[in-house]
C-alpha cells in the first residue's frame, strides 16, 4: 500500500516536473519572454532591468532553474494589471470557482440521477426517449452556447435568475461563500446549470445502464419473490448498487468540472479563477496566465493521485496487482 | 452418407452483397441517422456555394452598409435584399456571414481533425509497431495528456500560443491527437493476439508488414467513428474559444465569433445575431454526432446482436 | 382441501425477435400441504420458468398464455400485481440457485431479512429482526446476532444459502419453491443444506418444490417426483416408483447418470445428444432423436397415459430396469 502511494507521488511528481518544463518553454522559447513577461507599456529601461532580473541573458537551463525555484517558492511574479502576486490573485478567485463547480457536481447528480432512473426502469417510455435523446443533446450541445441560452431564457425574457455575478455572500463554516444566501444561491443557480449540463448528461447515462444492468441481476428477482415493493427495490436494492460507481466517476469529472468553468464563468461573469484567466489572456497579463496554467496543472495531478489512492483503498485488485509488479 | 446427397448448388444471388452495400443499407436503417446525414451534407453544400448563393459577401466593406446594422430577421436591406436573418451590429446581413462562417468553422474544424488523425495514427502505429518500452513510453504520455480534458488542453495553448487560425489549429491538434492514438493502440493490441497476425509473424512476414496489411485495416473503422465525433468536438471546441475571443481573430469570423459578436446585443433583445449563427453551429454539431453514433454502431460488431 | 398448489396445462412462452420459445408447453402437477414434490430435468427444461411461472414472475418478452395455477384453491394464473405481491414472500417463498447472486451485495443480512417480514406485516422492527434471528438459529447458524450484522461477501456459500432458506420460512408460508438450492454447493454442505430444509418442512408442514437437475438429491428428500423435459412433464409418480421402476426412457437415461454404490467404478451413462433447440422443437415426441426406444410412431406426440397410478409421455413405456 505505501509502496504504491510512493510510487504514484513520484509519478505526480516526475508529472508536475515536465508539465513545468513545457510551461516553461512555451512562454520562454516559443514565446517572446520578454513580450510575455514586461508590460506592453514599460519602456526601454524597464525592460532592461527585467531582462537582467530575470537573467534572461543566461543559458536556457538556469533560466529554467530560476523559474523552478521561483514557482517553488511560490513567486510566479506579478500581475501587471494588479500589481499583486499572480499566485495570490488565483488563490484569491479560487473559492468562487470551487463553489461553482461543487454546486454543478452536486445538480448533476441530483438532477442526472433520478432521470436515469426513470429511464432505465422504463426504457420503452416516450418520456425515457425523451430523456436519452436530452443527454445526447446535452453531450453534443456546446457549453458557452447552452449558457447564452439560458441567459436570454431565463434572464431575459423571464427575468426570473439574474445573470451576471456571485450575488450576496454569507459564512458557511466560516468559508465565504454565495450558497449561504438567498440572493447567492439565485446566482449560482444559472451557471452551475450551464456548468452541469454535461455531466447531467453523463449521470443519466451512467444509472441508466447501471439500473438496466442491475434490473436483470438475480438479487432484485430475489427481492421481487420476497414480495418488496417496487419502490422499495428500486430505492434501495438498486439505487444502492448502483450509487458507488456513479458517483465515483461523477467525483472524478470534478476536474473537468474546474476546467470547463473557464467558459461559464466568462459568460455569466462569474468571478472564479476561469474568469481570471480568459481575462488576463485577454489583457496580455502574462504572469497570471502561467500561474494559472502552473496551478492547473497541480490541480490535476493532486485530482488524478487521490482518485487512484482512494481506488487501491477501495478495490483491492489494484492493490495486488501493484504488490505484484 | 454424402454421395446421395447433390453438392447444394448455388441459388444465383440476385445481388451481391458486399460488405459497403451492407454496411450503406445498415446505416440508413436509423431514420434520425439519415436525417442527420441530410443536414450534414445540406450544411456542408451551403458552406462550399456560400460565394454563390449569398447576397452579400460580409466581408467586403464595400458592400457592407453600416445604415443596416442590427435590423431584425425580413428586414430589407439598403441595397435591395431582404435580410431574412436579420442583420449584426456592423450592417452585415447575417444569412451570408453565417455560411461564410460556416465554410471557416468546418475548415478548422475538418483541417485539426485530420492533421490529429495523421499524426495521432502516426504515433499509435509506431507504438504497436515498436513494442516493449517505446510504446510503453507513448502510451504513458497518452493516458496522461487524455486525463486533462482536451478543452483545457487547448486553452492552454492558445493562452501561450496567442490568436491566429494556424495557431488554433494547431492547438486543436494537440488537443486531439491523444484519442486518435489511443485508438489505433487499442484496435492494434486486439489484432496482434489474433491468430492470423501470430500466423503471419510465423511465415516471417516483417513486422512493418503486420502493421500496414493487419492492424492498419482494422483500425480504419474505428477511426472513423472517432474521427467524426472528434471533428465535431472540435468544431464545438473552435466555437468555443472563439467566443471567448481567445480563438479566431474578428478577420476569421468563424461561428464563434458571430455568436460573440451578438452577445452584447442579446441583452437588450436583439436575440437574432447571436442565435442564428448557434443554430448553425448546433445543426451541424449536433448533426454530425449523430451520424458519428450510427456509424459506431454500424462498425462496431461487438454491439451487433 | 389438502392441495395447495394445482398446476394444470401451463404454457409460459417467450416471445423473442428469434421466435417462439415455449419453454413450458402444457404442465400439471399438484402438491399437496407437507409434501415434497421434486422437479427434475436437464438444464433448460423449463423448471426454473416453471417456477417463476408460479410466483408471477416472467418478464416480457415472456408470458403465461395458457393454463391454470390454483394456490389454496384461488386461481392465481396471471393475477393481478398487487395480489401475486402480497403471496410472494408471504404464502409461496422461493429460493435460488446461487446464494452468491440473490443476496444483494451491498445490503446487510438484517436488512434483507427483516424487509422481508416488513413487506406483509406491519410489525415493529425489533419483532421482526427478533424473528430473523430465531430464524437463523433454527438453520443452524452460530451466533446469529453477529451474522444479521454481515455483508453477504463476508459469509460462505453454505451460510448464505441457510440465511436464504431462514427467510424463506420466516413468513411461515405455506408453499416454498427450491431452484437448485444446493447446485452451487460442495456436496458435504449440500447434504447439510438438505437435511435442514426437510426438518424444517416437516416441522411447519410446508409444502415444497424441489427443483433439480440432479435424481439422487430428490431421491431422499420428495414424496412424489415430476420429470421435465423441453417444457413438458413426460413422467410424474411417487419418489420409489419413479426411482426403482422407470418407465420413460428420459428417466430411465437420467437415473443411468447417477452415480451411485453399486456401480461405483463404471464410467457413468450420460444419455447422448443434447437438448433439442427450443425453437425448432421436434413435432412429435421431443425426447426422439436421443431416445434408444424411439420407432416411427414417435413421429406424433405421445399423450398422457396413467400406468400404475403414475402419468407418463410416452408410446414405448420402459418394462426393464435401470438400462445398464
Ligand atoms: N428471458 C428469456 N427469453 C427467452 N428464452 C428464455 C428466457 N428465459 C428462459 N428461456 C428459455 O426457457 C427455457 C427453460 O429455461 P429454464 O426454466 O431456466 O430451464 P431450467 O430447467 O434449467 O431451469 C430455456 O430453453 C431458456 O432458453
Ligand atoms: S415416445 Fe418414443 S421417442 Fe418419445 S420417449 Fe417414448 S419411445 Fe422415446
Ligand atoms: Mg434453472
Amino acid at each position: 500500500m505505501t509502496v504504491f502511494i510512493i510510487r504514484r507521488l513520484m509519478q505526480a511528481i516526475l508529472v508536475v516536473f515536465l508539465m513545468s518544463v513545457i510551461v516553461f518553454f512555451g512562454v520562454n522559447v516559443i514565446g517572446d519572454p520578454v513580450h510575455m513577461l514586461v508590460s506592453p507599456d514599460a519602456d526601454q529601461a524597464d525592460i532592461e532591468a527585467t531582462i537582467r532580473r530575470l537573467g534572461l541573458d543566461r543559458p536556457i537551463w538556469e533560466q529554467y532553474l530560476l523559474f523552478v525555484s521561483g514557482a517553488a517558492q511560490g513567486n510566479l511574479g506579478n500581475s501587471f494589471i494588479f500589481g499583486e502576486p499572480a499566485l495570490k490573485l488565483i488563490l484569491h478567485h479560487m473559492p468562487a470557482t470551487l463553489e461553482l463547480a461543487f454546486s454543478a457536481l452536486f445538480l448533476a447528480v441530483a438532477v442526472g440521477v433520478p432521470l436515469g432512473l426513470y429511464a432505465g426502469l422504463y426504457p420503452d417510455s416516450p418520456l425515457s426517449k425523451g430523456i436519452m435523446a436530452g443527454s445526447i443533446l446535452g453531450f453534443s450541445l456546446p457549453t458557452f452556447w447552452v449558457g447564452l441560452m439560458l441567459i436570454m431564457l431565463f434572464a431575459v425574457e423571464l427575468g426570473w435568475l439574474p445573470s451576471t455575478g456571485r450575488g450576496d455572500t454569507g459564512h458557511i463554516l466560516g468559508i465565504e461563500t454565495s450558497l449561504a444566501t438567498r440572493d447567492g444561491l439565485s446566482h449560482v443557480l444559472l451557471p452551475a446549470m450551464n456548468l452541469a449540463l454535461l455531466k447531467i448528461s453523463l449521470a443519466i447515462r451512467l444509472t441508466r445502464a447501471g439500473v438496466r444492468e442491475a434490473m436483470g441481476q438475480d438479487y432484485v428477482k430475489y427481492a421481487r419473490a420476497k414480495g418488496l415493493s417496487t419502490r422499495r427495490i428500486v430505492f434501495v436494492h438498486v439505487l444502492k448498487n448502483i450509487m458507488i460507481p456513479v458517483v465515483t466517476v461523477m467525483g472524478l469529472e470534478f476536474g473537468s468540472l474546474i476546467g470547463f468553468s473557464v467558459v461559464t464563468e466568462s459568460i455569466f461573469a462569474w468571478p472564479g479563477m476561469g474568469k481570471l484567466l480568459i481575462d488576463a489572456i485577454l489583457q496580455l497579463d502574462r504572469p497570471v496566465v502561467v500561474a494559472y496554467l502552473m496551478i492547473i496543472v497541480l490541480f490535476f495531478v493532486l485530482i488524478n493521485l487521490i482518485v487512484d489512492i482512494l481506488y487501491s483503498i477501495l478495490d483491492p485488485r489494484v492493490r495486488l496487482r501493484d504488490q505484484g509488479a | 452418407m454424402s454421395d446421395v446427397i447433390a453438392p447444394e448448388t448455388a441459388a444465383p444471388a440476385a445481388k451481391v452483397e458486399t460488405p459497403f452495400r451492407r454496411f450503406v443499407s445498415e446505416f440508413f436503417e436509423s431514420r434520425i441517422a439519415t436525417v442527420a446525414l441530410c443536414v450534414l451534407g445540406l450544411i456542408i453544400l451551403l458552406a462550399v456555394l456560400a460565394p454563390w448563393i449569398t447576397p452579400q459577401n460580409p466581408y467586403d466593406l464595400a458592400q457592407v452598409d453600416v445604415l443596416d446594422g442590427r435590423l431584425p430577421p425580413g428586414s430589407e436591406a439598403f441595397a435591395g435584399y431582404t435580410m431574412w436573418l436579420g442583420s449584426d451590429g456592423s450592417g452585415r446581413d447575417l444569412y451570408s456571414a453565417i455560411l461564410y462562417g460556416l465554410r471557416i468553422s468546418l475548415s478548422v474544424g475538418v483541417a485539426s481533425g485530420i492533421i490529429a488523425l495523421a499524426i495521432g495514427m502516426a504515433i499509435g502505429l509506431l507504438a504497436a509497431y515498436a513494442g516493449g518500452r517505446t510504446e510503453n513510453i507513448i502510451m504513458r504520455v497518452v493516458d496522461l495528456q487524455l486525463s486533462f480534458p482536451a478543452a483545457l488542453v487547448a486553452l492552454m495553448l492558445v493562452a501561450i500560443l496567442g490568436k491566429g487560425i494556424d495557431k488554433i489549429i494547431l492547438a486543436l491538434v494537440v488537443a486531439q491527437w491523444a484519442y486518435y492514438a489511443r485508438t489505433v493502440r487499442g484496435t492494434a493490441l486486439v489484432e496482434r493476439n489474433k491468430e492470423y497476425v501470430e500466423a503471419a509473424q510465423c511465415l516471417g512476414l516483417s513486422r512493418l508488414r503486420v502493421v500496414f496489411r493487419h492492424i492498419l485495416p482494422n483500425c480504419l473503422a474505428p477511426l472513423i467513428v472517432v474521427g467524426t465525433v472528434q471533428t465535431a468536438h472540435a468544431i464545438s471546441l473552435e466555437a468555443t474559444l472563439s467566443f471567448l475571443g481567445v480563438g479566431l481573430p474578428q478577420t476569421e469570423p468563424s461561428l464563434g465569433v458571430l455568436i460573440a459578436n451578438g452577445f452584447e446585443y442579446m441583452l437588450s433583445g436583439r436575440y437574432w445575431i447571436s442565435v442564428f449563427p448557434g443554430l448553425a453551429l448546433l445543426f451541424t454539431v449536433v448533426s454530425i454526432n449523430l451520424v458519428g453514433d450510427q456509424l459506431r454502431d454500424v462498425l462496431n460488431p461487438r454491439l451487433k446482436k | 382441501m389438502s392441495d395447495v398448489l394445482q398446476v394444470n396445462a401451463l404454457r409460459t412462452h417467450f416471445f423473442t425477435h428469434a421466435g417462439v420459445v415455449k419453454a413450458v408447453d402444457g404442465v400439471d402437477f399438484t402438491v399437496r400441504k407437507g409434501e415434497v414434490m421434486g422437479l427434475v430435468g436437464e438444464s433448460g427444461s423449463g423448471k426454473s420458468i416453471t417456477g417463476f411461472s408460479i410466483l408471477g414472475l416472467i418478464d416480457p418478452p415472456g408470458r403465461i398464455v395458457d393454463g391454470s395455477i390454483r394456490f389454496n384453491g384461488a386461481e392465481i394464473a396471471n393475477a393481478p400485481e398487487p395480489e401475486l405481491q402480497k403471496l410472494r414472500g408471504n404464502r409461496i417463498a422461493m429460493i435460488f440457485q446461487d446464494p452468491m447472486m440473490t443476496l444483494n451485495p451491498v445490503l446487510r443480512i438484517d436488512t434483507q431479512m427483516i424487509e422481508a417480514i416488513l413487506a406483509h406485516e406491519d410489525i415493529p422492527r425489533q419483532t421482526a429482526w427478533e424473528r430473523s434471528r430465531d430464524a437463523l438459529g433454527l438453520v443452524g447458524i452460530p451466533s446469529p446476532e453477529e451474522r444479521l450484522r454481515a455483508y453477504p461477501h463476508q459469509l460462505s456459500g453454505g451460510m448464505r444459502q441457510r440465511v436464504a432458506i431462514a427467510t424463506a420460512f420466516l413468513n411461515r408460508p405455506d408453499l416454498i419453491i427450491a431452484d437448485e438450492p444446493t447446485t452451487a454447493l460442495d456436496v458435504t454442505i449440500q447434504a447439510q443444506i438438505i437435511h435442514e430444509a426437510q426438518k424444517l418442512t416437516r416441522q411447519t408442514g410446508t409444502a415444497m418444490i424441489w427443483i433439480t437437475h440432479d435424481l439422487a438429491v430428490v431421491a431422499g428428500l420428495a414424496d412424489h417426483i415430476s420429470v421435465m423435459y423441453a417444457g413438458r412433464i413426460v413422467e410424474q409418480g411417487a419418489t420409489d416408483d419413479v426411482i426403482d421402476r422407470p418407465l420413460h426412457p428420459y428417466t430411465v437415461g437420467l437415473l443411468g447418470s447417477v452415480p451411485s454404490a453399486n456401480k461405483r467404478g463404471q464410467r457413468l451413462y450420460q444419455i447422448e445428444g443434447m437438448t433439442p433447440n427450443m425453437l425448432a422443437m421436434p413435432t412429435g415426441c421431443a425426447f426422439a432423436p436421443r431416445c434408444r426406444a424411439a420407432t416411427p410412431g414417435c413421429d406424433t406426440a405421445p399423450p398422457i397415459t396413467d400406468i400404475d397410478g403414475r402419468h407418463l409421455r410416452c408410446h414405448h413405456p420402459q418394462t426393464v430396469g435401470v438400462a445398464s
